[in-house]
């Protein structure tokens, strides 16, 4: 498949959420989108995943529909499932055998191999979202659209959860979502500041991913996504 | 210890006011009220025991009515929720009719009811069926619309099927809200099979209470109150811990 893009403008009924986007996800990177609550990243994402919005989107889009895996703050688990039936959901939902072997060993893989019998609700935040990467990785698609997902945890899981999406994730096409400058100077690849309905810079931060969060490069990017951010 | 006390002050509380209704002209220089008019608990029990074989017998019938119209009013209203969240045409022809249906008193029903149906079980079973429909049907409805819009979103995003959607999201979700609607018809079903039973019926308590009635027979008639009651109170604590059930992934249950 050819790498998703979005050019054009999304209009809500209040008015004009974004204008004069061009965004294209590199192929096996990780584009990371930046910004205020509101400013339209989300709905860049729904756009691309092909889900509802709400609003009129107007120029050219190739989406990722039927090539994407979607991972999103709320972990998404179904709460009346086990951890390795939420894992093989999309399976039964596609009306396809699952794989169970494949699935115990991607939730060992994420560290929840003793918990793979456990419903949500007796999982911590981070493990739902491990359970939830699990499930995206069985997905097995070349595209993962992550909205927001770290951004619910604290500061010591959202480090490790990265770390582990980072490593699991490789060589897919991904792009993150996110309000945190030091979220998406540590993972993107390419980053975009958005604010007042546009893109207000890009930038490629020094260095290849997955970086060390306490690095002088990445302090340094983070520093001035932090400024891009501010202003927007 | 605590929870005893609970059940017994009131039931205190109960037989303490029917006692005082009985004798309540005595001070006024009048007679303690016949049994005819209210009879006293003792009385009641005495014909609970007696009566033991007839009460058992009858209770059977509204029992079985009850439980049989419970299974076909949650079976048609479930049908229905499924109905309305598949097809939107159908909830649009649909719900006007059901609303208007429910504007007619169910209770105005029963006589044609026992017309088209007979004196038998099955004019009853109409009955618990129609009176219970609603309310399971509105829950579950509810629950199916109301699934959280994110794990749809995944569905979506999975490439799932519409119908697997329903079944293997919407449903299970929906479950809950669905024991809300078996706890309302859990409620309503002894109404309905009684109300059947008074309009014409030669079986079940309904049936004996009108006639207990007739003879002047009051301490039979209280006494197969007492028994239906029990019967739709242990209707209510079954269907309830069925509810729970259903709903046993919620963390937030009680």
């Amino acid at each position: 498949m050819r790498s998703p893009r979005l050019a054009g403008r999304f209009e809500l009924e209040g008015g004009t959420l974004f204008s004069g986007i061009d965004l294209e996800l590199a192929a096996g990177e990780w584009t990371c989108l930046l910004g205020p609550s509101g400013c339209g990243k989300s709905t860049i994402l729904r756009l691309i995943a092909g889900l509802e919005t709400g609003g009129r989107f107007e120029g050219e889009i190739r989406s990722a529909e039927r090539h994407a895996a979607y991972m999103a703050q709320s972990d998404m688990l179904a709460p009346w499932l086990d951890v390795t039936d939420n894992v093989m959901l999309g399976a039964r939902l596609r009306g396809e055998a699952p794989d169970r072997a494949r699935a115990e060993a991607l939730i060992a893989r994420v560290g929840l191999a003793a918990d793979a019998h456990k419903r949500p609700a007796e999982l911590s935040g981070g493990m739902r979202q491990r359970a939830a990467l699990a499930r995206t990785l069985m997905e097995d698609r070349p595209v993962a659209l992550l909205d927001e997902p770290f951004s619910a945890l604290d500061a010591a899981t959202r480090a490790t959860c990265q770390e582990l999406a980072f490593e699991l994730l490789e060589g897919r096409t991904v792009l993150l979502v996110t309000h945190d400058p030091a979220e998406a100077a540590r993972l993107g690849h390419q980053v975009h500041v958005m604010g007042q309905g546009r893109v207000l810079h890009s930038m490629r931060p020094e260095g290849a991913p997955i970086r060390d969060p306490a690095g002088g490069d990445t302090l340094a990017a983070q520093a001035a996504l932090f400024t891009e951010v501010r202003a927007a | 210890m605590n929870r005893a006390f609970q059940v017994l002050v009131p039931f205190a509380g109960i037989l303490l006011l029917w006692y005082l209704a009985i004798w309540i002209r005595v001070p006024f220089g009048g007679d303690p009220l016949p049994n005819f008019i209210l009879p006293a608990p003792e009385r009641v029990a005495e014909t609970l025991w007696t009566s033991r074989a007839l009460l058992f017998e009858h209770s059977l019938t509204t029992l079985g009515e009850i439980l049989l119209g419970i299974l076909f009013g949650v079976g048609l209203g479930m049908a229905t929720a499924f109905g309305f969240i598949a097809s939107p045409w159908l909830r649009r022809q649909g719900q006007p009719v059901m609303v208007i249906s429910q504007a007619i008193p169910v209770f105005a029903l029963a006589p044609l009811l026992t017309l088209w149906f007979g004196y038998g079980i099955w004019s009853k079973i109409a009955m618990t069926t129609l009176i219970i429909y609603f309310p399971v049907t509105v829950a579950f409805y509810d629950g199916l619309r109301r699934t959280d819009r994110h794990l749809l979103d995944l569905a979506r995003v999975m490439g799932a099927q519409p119908r697997r959607t329903l079944w293997l999201i919407r449903a299970p979700a929906a479950l809950p809200a669905l024991g809300s609607g078996l706890k309302l018809a859990a409620v309503y079903a002894p109404i309905g099979a009684v109300i059947g039973e008074w309009v014409g019926a030669a079986h079940g308590l309904g049936y004996l209470m009108l006639l207990a009635n007739g003879r002047a027979k009051t301490d039979l008639m209280f006494a197969a109150v007492i028994v239906l009651a029990c019967l739709a109170v242990a209707m209510y604590f079954a269907i309830s811990a069925l509810a729970g059930r259903l709903a046993r992934w919620r963390p937030e249950r009680d």
